[in-house]
This record gives C-alpha cells, sequence and structure tokens, in this order.
C-alpha cells in the first residue's frame, strides 16, 4: 500500500526530491514521497557497495520502476556505511513508507556544513508547487 | 500498376481517401520534402517481375550454387550440416508467429512470449546457467555482447581471447572492442589445444576470457581448468559452446563458467549461406541485469492467470537509451523457436544419441583417413583437422570435381596451417560417405 | 495453457537418427556430463500440438490489422518464403568456396546495387545483423573515418524524437550523446544545433521522417550545419517506407544510412526477428566498410575483404542471407515503380489522420508521411483513460495496437502507422474503433481499465514480474511434471537448486 503524500519537517531536502535526517556526524538518505509516486511501483533498487563514497549532487544509486529509472541524488557528501537491504530485496518499501522503513543509505559526512545548502520543508515544497 | 498485389487499394478507394485527407493528387501529400530533395526520376532498377518470374529467376540463382544436396560436403568451421526436421519448418511458417513482432503488447502476444519463455529454459537447462536472454544475432556477436557484459561487471578495460575461439568471433569482439574501452590479447594453443598456465598467465586483470568447447579445431579443451584459471585471476570465464555437444560434454554452469554462449544454428536453423541463424547467452543470476536484450518473464494476470511478459526491460535501449546494457531490439527470435522446436524434437536421449552418432563418425574418419593428423593428441567432437601434405584449397579444388567437397581450409584464418583441411562429420554423413572422403583424398592429397 | 516442459513425459521420444553400427566414442571422463538437460520428452503430435496451440494465441499481420508504429508491418509475401527455402539457398554452406555460390554471391551483389540506388549513395555493406547493428556500425565507419584524419572528435547529436537505440548505440561506440530539441512544428530546432555544432562534433544521427510522422522540411540547412563543421550525417532508416523513389538519404546530404529489411522490405518479422540492418555509404566512407562486401568480375562474383582500413568483421559471415533473398524477391516485385509503394504508405497514414483527428489530440498538426502520432492527453485529463487504455482496448476490437508511449516528446502518444498494404474498409474499421473507444472514454472510463476483456489473457502484472524474476521454468517444484504451475524458482536463486 502506497504511503500518503508527507513531507516531514525533521529532514532536509535535495531539489531532486531526495531527503537526509541528519544525526551526529552521520546522515540517513533516501528519495521523497513525490519521487516514490512519480516513479509509480518501485521494482528494484541499485544499491552503492558499503564503503564507497557519496558525493553531493551526484548519483549514488538508482531506483526503477518497470518502464523508467531514476538516478538517486545525494543531498550530502561522505562514506557509505550502511545499505538498506530490506528495500534491496523488497523495492516496494520504498513506496510504503519513504521517510521510515523505505530509507536508503547511511552515509558519515565528510563536511557537515553541506547542510546548510540543503532546504528546509517550506523551501522544499516550494520547489514542488513549482512543477 | 506494377506490385498492385500487395496494395489493397482501388483507383475508387484513393479518389475518396484523397478527398477525405483534402489534396487532389497523391503528391500533394509530399510537399513537406522540400524540392532540393526530391529524386525527380524514376528509380534505375530493373523491371518488375510477376511472382512466376520470381520464382523461375530466383530458381536460376540457386541453381548455380552448389548446396549439400549436390555435392559430398565435409565443410564445418562454425555452421553445420545438421539434419532439420519438418516440424521446424511446419510451426515456422504458423503466419501468427512468422508475421508477429517484438510482443510488447503480451495479452495478445502469449504464443511468442511463451515460446520465448520454453527456449529461455531449455537454453539454461543445455548450459547449465541460471538465466537466458531471449537470442542474440549470432555467435559471434553473442561474444561481443559478452565482453560488454565483463566490461561493466568486473570495471577492467582487458578481455582474453583463446586463439581457438571461432576466427570470426574473435574479429567481431575485435571490431567492437575500442569502443567499449577494451584491450583483445590472444592466447595461443598448444598442440590444438589451450594450455591452463598459459592462460591464466594472461588472465591476469582481465575482464573476461573466452574459450570454446570444443574448440575451432573440433578438439575438447580441458575446459574445466580454463575455466578455473579465468575464475582464479579475477575474470569472468565465458565459454562458447556448441549445443549439441551437450548431451555428451559437461555444461559450463557446471565448471564455473559465468556467461555460456554460442552459435545455435545447428540445432534447428538451416545453414542458408550465413543466416538467419540465432546466437544465445545465458549467464549466473547475478550479471541478470547486465544481459542484453529481451528477457521474458512469468507473472499473473488480474484474474490469477500464469502468463508471460518481457521483464527487466529498464536494462534495455528504449528506457535506458545510451546507459542500456546493448542497443539490441530486434533479435532472432523466430531462428531461436526453431531451436526450441528442435530441441523438443531431440529430447535428452536424442541429444546424446546425436552427439555419439558425431563422435562415433569422427573416431571412424579419424582411422579411415589415411593423412596425419594435425593435433593427434586431443580427442575431437565431430571435426578433425589433417595435414593433407599441399595447399588445401588445392586439395578442396580437386576433390571438388569428383563431387566431393572435403572441408575447410584452416590456413585461411591460421599461419603455418596451409596444407591443414578441418573436416566435419554430422549424423547427415555415413561411414559410407567417409570411405569416398578417403578414396577421393588418396586421389587428390 | 501448460508449458511444454509440463507435457513431458520420461522415455517418451520425437527424434529419429540413422543408425551406423560403429563403436561407442571414447572420449575423456573427465568432460563427460553427469546430468542430463532436462529438455522435453513428448511424441511428434504433441509437439505439433504445443506449437499450434502456442501460435493460437498470439496475433501477426496475418492475422489483422498491426499499426505499429516505427515497426512497418506490411504484408509478407508468401512467395519470398518458397524462393528462400530454395535448396540452393537454404542447403548452401557458408564456407562453401566462391566458385559453388556463385548464384548466392550474384543475389548479395544485385541487392548491393538496387540499396546503393534507393539510398542515393555509393557502396552498400550488407553485413549487419539488424537496425540497430546497422546504427553501430554506422557510427564506427565515422569513428575509423575521424582517426584516418587524425581528428578527434566526440559528440553525436541525436534529436529527442529519436528510437532509444541511437544514444546506445552510440555508447557502444565510445561516443558522447548531445540532445537535441524539437521545434513547434515538428522539425530539429535549427538554432540549437548552430548554437551547439562545432569542430567537437562527429555527426547526427536522424530519423527522417522521424517518429513523429514527420518529413524534416529544414533537412537541407540541418545538412549545411554539419558538413560546414566537417562533421557527417546519418540516416536512421527505420521510417524508410516513406520515402522510397521519392527522396533518397544521400540526396537529402546523408554519408550513411541503414535500412531495415524486416520493416521496408519485407522480411517478416518473425516475432522480434531475425532483422538485416545493410548500411550504404557515400564513397569517402567506404575504405572503412566492414568486411566482406561481395564484388563482381565479369561474369563472376567474389567475396571482397582486401580493405586494409575496414573497421573488421560485425557478424559471421556476409549477413543474413535468407533475409537478403526475401528482400530481394520483393524488390523485384517492385522495380523501378517501388514508390507506389511509398506513396500508398503515406496515403493510408493521412487518410487514417484524417478519420482521426476529430476525437484524439493531434500535438504537430500538419500532413503526415508514413505514420502519425495522436495524443490521448485530453482523454486522460478529463475522463482518466490513458493511450494504455486506448491501446488495450483495440485488443477487443480485433486490432493490434500502434506503438504507444512514443517518441517521448509526446504525451500519452499513440504512433500509427498503417503500412501500404492494409484495404480502405480496414483503415475505416480501425477509425471506427478508434471513435468507438473515445466514446467510451465519456461514457464508461472505468469499463476501458478493464480491456483487455477477450484476450486469452487480463492486463497482467509486469510489477511482478520485475520484482519476483521468474525466467525459467521451476523444475523442481513439479517433481510429477503435472499441472498448472506454482512458484517457479526465481533468478535470483542461489546457484545449484
Amino acid at each position: 500500500m502506497a504511503a500518503e503524500e508527507s513531507y516531514p519537517a525533521d529532514l532536509r531536502y535535495h531539489r531532486e526530491h531526495d531527503w537526509a535526517r541528519i544525526e551526529g556526524d552521520e546522515a540517513t538518505l533516501g528519495i521523497t514521497w513525490f519521487a516514490a509516486d512519480a516513479l509509480g511501483d518501485i521494482v528494484h533498487f541499485e544499491a552503492p557497495d558499503e564503503g564507497s563514497t557519496a558525493t553531493k549532487d551526484a548519483s549514488y544509486g538508482e531506483v526503477e520502476s518497470v518502464k523508467a529509472v531514476s538516478d538517486v541524488i545525494a543531498p550530502l557528501s561522505g562514506e557509505i556505511v550502511a545499505v538498506n537491504q530490506a528495500v534491496v530485496s523488497a523495492p516496494e518499501t520504498i513506496n510504503e513508507d519513504p521517510y521510515g522503513d523505505g530509507w536508503l543509505v547511511r552515509i558519515r559526512l565528510a563536511d557537515p556544513s553541506e547542510a546548510d545548502a540543503l532546504l528546509d520543508v517550506v523551501a522544499y515544497r516550494k520547489v514542488l508547487d513549482e512543477q | 500498376m506494377s506490385a498492385a498485389r500487395y496494395l489493397s487499394l482501388t483507383a475508387a478507394d484513393r479518389e475518396e481517401m484523397l478527398a477525405a485527407i483534402g489534396v487532389e493528387q497523391v503528391t500533394g501529400l509530399f510537399e513537406q520534402v522540400p524540392r532540393g530533395v526530391r529524386l525527380g526520376r524514376e528509380l534505375d532498377l530493373e523491371p518488375a517481375l510477376s511472382e512466376q518470374e520470381i520464382v523461375d529467376h530466383l530458381s536460376a540463382l540457386a541453381g548455380r550454387n552448389v548446396g549439400t544436396e549436390r555435392e559430398l560436403s565435409f565443410l564445418g568451421g562454425g555452421i553445420y550440416d545438421h539434419y532439420v526436421p519438418a516440424i521446424v519448418d511446419m510451426v515456422l511458417s504458423r503466419g501468427e508467429l512468422l508475421t508477429a513482432y517484438t510482443p510488447y503488447q503480451p495479452e495478445v502476444s502469449q504464443g511468442v512470449l511463451q515460446a520465448i519463455f520454453e527456449y529461455q529454459t531449455v537454453i539454461c537447462e543445455l548450459t547449465g546457467m541460471d538465466v537466458s536472454n531471449a537470442s542474440g544475432y549470432d555467435g559471434t556477436t553473442v561474444a561481443a555482447d559478452a565482453a560488454f557484459i565483463a566490461r561493466h561487471a568486473t570495471g577492467r578495460t582487458k578481455v582474453v581471447l583463446a586463439e581457438t575461439l571461432n576466427p570470426q568471433a574473435r574479429q567481431v569482439v575485435k571490431t567492437y572492442a575500442p569502443g567499449f574501452g577494451l584491450e583483445v590479447v590472444e592466447v595461443p594453443h598448444d598442440g590444438g589445444v589451450i594450455d591452463p598456465d598459459r592462460l591464466a598467465a594472461a588472465s591476469v586483470g582481465a575482464a573476461a576470457v573466452f574459450f570454446q568447447q570444443p574448440n575451432f579445431f573440433g578438439c575438447l579443451e580441458p575446459a574445466p581448468e580454463l575455466a578455473s584459471a579465468a575464475a582464479e585471476a579475477g575474470a569472468l570465464p565465458v565459454a562458447h559452446v556448441d549445443p549439441l555437444s551437450l548431451g555428451l560434454l559437461e555444461a559450463p554452469g557446471n565448471y564455473g563458467a559465468a556467461i555460456a554462449i554460442g552459435e545455435g544454428q545447428g540445432a534447428g536453423n538451416h545453414m542458408s549461406f550465413g543466416g538467419p541463424h540465432y546466437g544465445f547467452l545465458a549467464a549466473r543470476a547475478d550479471l541478470i541485469r547486465r544481459m542484453p536484450g529481451r528477457i521474458v518473464g512469468e507473472t499473473t494476470d488480474v484474474q490469477g492467470r500464469r502468463g508471460y511478459v518481457l521483464t527487466l526491460q529498464t536494462r534495455e535501449q528504449h528506457i535506458r537509451r545510451e546507459k542500456a546494457t546493448s542497443n539490441i531490439t530486434t533479435n532472432q527470435t523466430l531462428l531461436a523457436l526453431g531451436g526450441l522446436v528442435y530441441l523438443s524434437w531431440l529430447g535428452p536421449q536424442g541429444l546424446r544419441e546425436l552427439g555419439e552418432t558425431c563422435m562415433g563418425l569422427v573416431q571412424y574418419a579419424r582411422h579411415r583417413l589415411g593423412h596425419p593428423l594435425a593435433f593427434p593428441d586431443q580427442a575431437t567432437f565431430k571435426e578433425i583437422a589433417i595435414r593433407v601434405g599441399r595447399p588445401a584449397r588445392d586439395v578442396i579444388a580437386a576433390a571438388r570435381e569428383r563431387g566431393v567437397n572435403p572441408g575447410y581450409a584452416l590456413g585461411r584464418d591460421y599461419e603455418g596451417m596451409d596444407d591443414v583441411l578441418l573436416v566435419c562429420v554430422t549424423e547427415k554423413r555415413s561411414p559410407g560417405d567417409i570411405d569416398r572422403l578417403a578414396e577421393v583424398l588418396e586421389d587428390v592429397a | 495453457m501448460k508449458l511444454i516442459f509440463e507435457k513431458s513425459r520420461p522415455g517418451r521420444t520425437a527424434f529419429s537418427l540413422p543408425r551406423h553400427d560403429l563403436p561407442a566414442p571414447q572420449m575423456p571422463e573427465s568432460l563427460r556430463r553427469e546430468r542430463p538437460p532436462r529438455l522435453p520428452e513428448l511424441a511428434e503430435p504433441e509437439i505439433v500440438r504445443h506449437f499450434t496451440e502456442l501460435s493460437t494465441r498470439n496475433y501477426g499481420v496475418d492475422t489483422g490489422f498491426y499499426p505499429l508504429g516505427s515497426c512497418t508491418m506490411k504484408h509478407n509475401p508468401r512467395v519470398n518464403e518458397r524462393v528462400a527455402a530454395l535448396q540452393g539457398f537454404r542447403d548452401l554452406h557458408p564456407n562453401q568456396v566462391e566458385e559453388g555460390a556463385q548464384g548466392a554471391l550474384e543475389l548479395m551483389w544485385r541487392l548491393q546495387e538496387i540499396l546503393a540506388e534507393i539510398a542515393g549513395l555509393d557502396a552498400v555493406s550488407l553485413q549487419p545483423a539488424a537496425g540497430s547493428q546497422g546504427e553501430l556500425t554506422g557510427l564506427m565507419l565515422m569513428r575509423a573515418y575521424f582517426e584516418d584524419r587524425g581528428e578527434t572528435r566526440r559528440k553525436v547529436f541525436i534529436p529527442d524524437t529519436a528510437h532509444g537505440t541511437n544514444p546506445a548505440s552510440v555508447t557502444m561506440a565510445g561516443y558522447e550523446v548531445v540532445g537535441v530539441s524539437t521545434d513547434p512544428r515538428g522539425n530539429v530546432d535549427l538554432d540549437e544545433l548552430r548554437a551547439k555544432v562545432d569542430e567537437e562534433t562527429v555527426g547526427l544521427m536522424l530519423t527522417n521522417p522521424s517518429t513523429l510522422g514527420l518529413f524534416d522540411e529544414g533537412i537541407e540547412e540541418i545538412q549545411r550545419i554539419f558538413h560546414d563543421a566537417g562533421a557527417l550525417l546519418y540516416y536512421d532508416g527505420a521510417n524508410l517506407n516513406a520515402v522510397c523513389g521519392i527522396s533518397r538519404p544521400g540526396d537529402m546530404g546523408f554519408d550513411v544510412v541503414h535500412f531495415n529489411l524486416h520493416k521496408t522490405f519485407s522480411q517478416p518479422h518473425g516475432g522480434g526477428g531475425p532483422g538485416g540492418g545493410p548500411i550504404a555509404v557515400r564513397s569517402n566512407l567506404e575504405p572503412y566498410l566492414p568486411v566482406p562486401t561481395v564484388a563482381r568480375d565479369g561474369d563472376r562474383f567474389r567475396w571482397h575483404d582486401a580493405r586494409p582500413k575496414s573497421i573488421g568483421r560485425v557478424r559471421a559471415f556476409g549477413g543474413p542471407f535468407g533475409v537478403f533473398v526475401r528482400s530481394y524477391a520483393y524488390l523485384r516485385a517492385y522495380g523501378p515503380q517501388l514508390r507506389e509503394m511509398s506513396e500508398t504508405a503515406v496515403l493510408n497514414a493521412n487518410y487514417l489522420l484524417a478519420r482521426l483527428r476529430d476525437d484524439y489530440e493531434l500535438p504537430y498538426d500538419r500532413l503526415c508521411m508514413h505514420e502519425f502520432v495522436v495524443s490521448a492527453r485530453a482523454l486522460k485529463r478529463e475522463h482518466g483513460v490513458t493511450a494504455l487504455d486506448v491501446a488495450k482496448r483495440l485488443i477487443d476490437h480485433g486490432f493490434h495496437p500502434p506503438t504507444v508511449y512514443f517518441p517521448l516528446v509526446v504525451p500519452e502518444a499513440l504512433m500509427i502507422e498503417p503500412t501500404e498494404t492494409e484495404a480502405k474498409e480496414t483503415l475505416d474499421a480501425f477509425a471506427d474503433a478508434m471513435a468507438d473507444i473515445a466514446r467510451e472514454a465519456v461514457d464508461d472510463p472505468e469499463a476501458l481499465k478493464h480491456a483487455p476483456t477477450n484476450a486469452v489473457v487480463g492486463r497482467l502484472d509486469e510489477v511482478k514480474a520485475a520484482r519476483r524474476v521468474v525466467v525459467r521454468y521451476g523444475f523442481e517444484e513439479h517433481p510429477d511434471l503435472g499441472g498448472e504451475a506454482s512458484e517457479p524458482v526465481t533468478a535470483d536463486a542461489p546457484k545449484g537448486v
């Protein structure tokens, strides 16, 4: 069952429809409800290797529906310390719970100050309104 | 009108249709073509022919070829004169299958989709691999496909080809390699087969290592050891196999090949002067998202009934475009269907007996032909290389004057082998035919 | 319907082989297969019924109207099958010496000559196996040409209406894709080209008419822009059926063209192939052609492989010869009047367009060539009915659906190519069905969501197929080889199960 539209206020957002939950020197990353909904039923998450590096504004993986592929853009840079294997084996989790069980990776932040350039929920909603 | 037989409009239809469009003449439809690029004359082609004249003209051309119905042929070298049973031609002439295209609309394409699913299963069974695609162009282009898979799966930039791999397959890989950013290294044979130690040395840093079983000389390679040598270097072992050998010879998936490829022609296609045939490509499960071309998967419909669809299409060019795993779209479905029908006709018992028949005949030829073997230490499957003591091409010309085509001149592909003839025997040849070959060769070589 | 493996019974056979009473062959035990492959075990009657039943669950041009855009699903003349099966062609080994293959070589030489004339270009290679391999071969020729001139270029321009094969081929050739937009009339945006084409430019890949079914009105200026930059033009022949004998790619300024023998020249599509993708080139690219081609010396025909600058071989032997026989037979049926084929294809398309324009949105309102694109955007906006719904309902009306959701520049696209071989009554019946569906979208949009209702299966769950990948039969789950399938093994299962 796909989730209802929502954008939690405690997250930081990237305009390519990605979110980050920053906790100390680590962050959990995922895609927003909008991105998941636009793709439709997600059937595959092409995950990066643990230990590889995510670079802000660059792709670190792909999510696929039956008829489309979308790059997943890193909102922040850092080493990938965990990949959500539950999503790899059950990609529909992204549709069902994009901000909870549907998280994609955890990174160790390379430069915490990068977060200053991210959007808060109000600013991200403005991006969505422009779509 | 010349070919009106293929057009269905009457003069009255044309008038009505032009009126509905709102133009006076057909030429009015072409105003969008700038005058500067219009042809403005008739095409300079020979006059149109009636159907009967087409049959006469093409029969005359066909009559100037000497096929296996007109000479006793021992030609092999990648394409083989195996018997094609009547049911293959029968199934392939069914219009619903023959005149359909790629099954983009599964509800009206279950026939082709299920056939491809069955084909994929048969190829996986033959090769011992986990997944097969719906076919590639032929046994050479699937080698390039495998190189592309390996390039991206390993990130490495070198492929190693055994010199005993089909020369045309090697040439195709070399044609594609620069675009893939790949360097190609070839490993020479020792006495007709590849030495595993020599292969291991060449495999360091390679993305893939290609070998052929049975190899181009017909010899049986130490395939399990070659696969191990490649795998130990971190390269993907790619086995190019004769599908009809796989009733007797171990399946590549069972000795560690990452990818199995091959030419399907011998299994259910007529030789047809080189095509169309089908190339098969099967791989380990972990490579499925790097596979080129169509793959059919099982699913269910809205009522829970089993059905088949094209699946994992995000690999393909129409979705992933410049990041696709291949540019292939049209493949060789009809020929692969011929393969499925043929292998269903043969069954496991027929496959084994056919292999035994070919091997038995080649063993007979080995003893019966008076000429020395080029590779006396090697067992072979359905071909043997013999030294005829003078240029093989001269021997071929002389033998053909006596109604026997004695084989393929290996000097066309290998230096220092101008006097070597590659003789192929399939189940369509008999011991008596081999006796005849021996007599003719005694006379001319 | 059961799979052939579910009809299999141990010990049942269909094959027969000659017996030669030879001693059992010796072979190294280390290479012997341990477990036989589980091929189907059936007698001939059940094999024939199995594949006949499969054929009844499929729709071909022989079944009915198949307006699949950019695929040119025309009638496949049966005389072509008869001549391709002549023993002198069918049973000819490709390693036969030239003296024993003069008729085959002559046919190939004649086909090369005909294709050169249709293309308006100088030399032909028949070798590429299909259109996309023709594309890649053409790009390799460009690469060889520039390398020979000591130029390093890397950008290939591709319009947003192009088939996906074009960008995929560019990557496989080791080049980079530069996208180009379509202008409001459906032509390539010339200003964008003028701004972007430079000394790094390899060339342009263009389908003309485009996948919108429109002839590019700026073609003369396009060729000036590229040739002035020293770049080359590639013609994707997928839509050649529109212009044979009317306008030749060579005269439009193209340097390389591929033909789709299975589209334009009636090779049956075979459920997905075989195809044929010969290429024709201007003389400056001839030295790089794949080997071998066929040459003529007086009355004799021979392989020509003495091309030191050749890119090499792209496929085995001279190409898919059986396809050449069919296409050659087809071309000889038309002769110089081939133009009538294209004229009729364009007439049929424009008539169908005229019949549909009241019910469906037309994104580019011009006369079309051999195909056209309409949009179901308004139906979706107002009634929630998509292009896919329209396509599926057409099945219930007895038609094969058109190409949908392509080209990507048109939302809810339905790309319709009737071809020249259809009768006016067929076009009218299809137009009536499309009108019915447009009405149904207003009156009962929910019903369209359930289409098709009279096919052998309903809409299939593609999401399930992609998430739970089952790409071969699961023998392990059916030890009795009995009834309908339950859960076959998945591709992700560990090896050796």
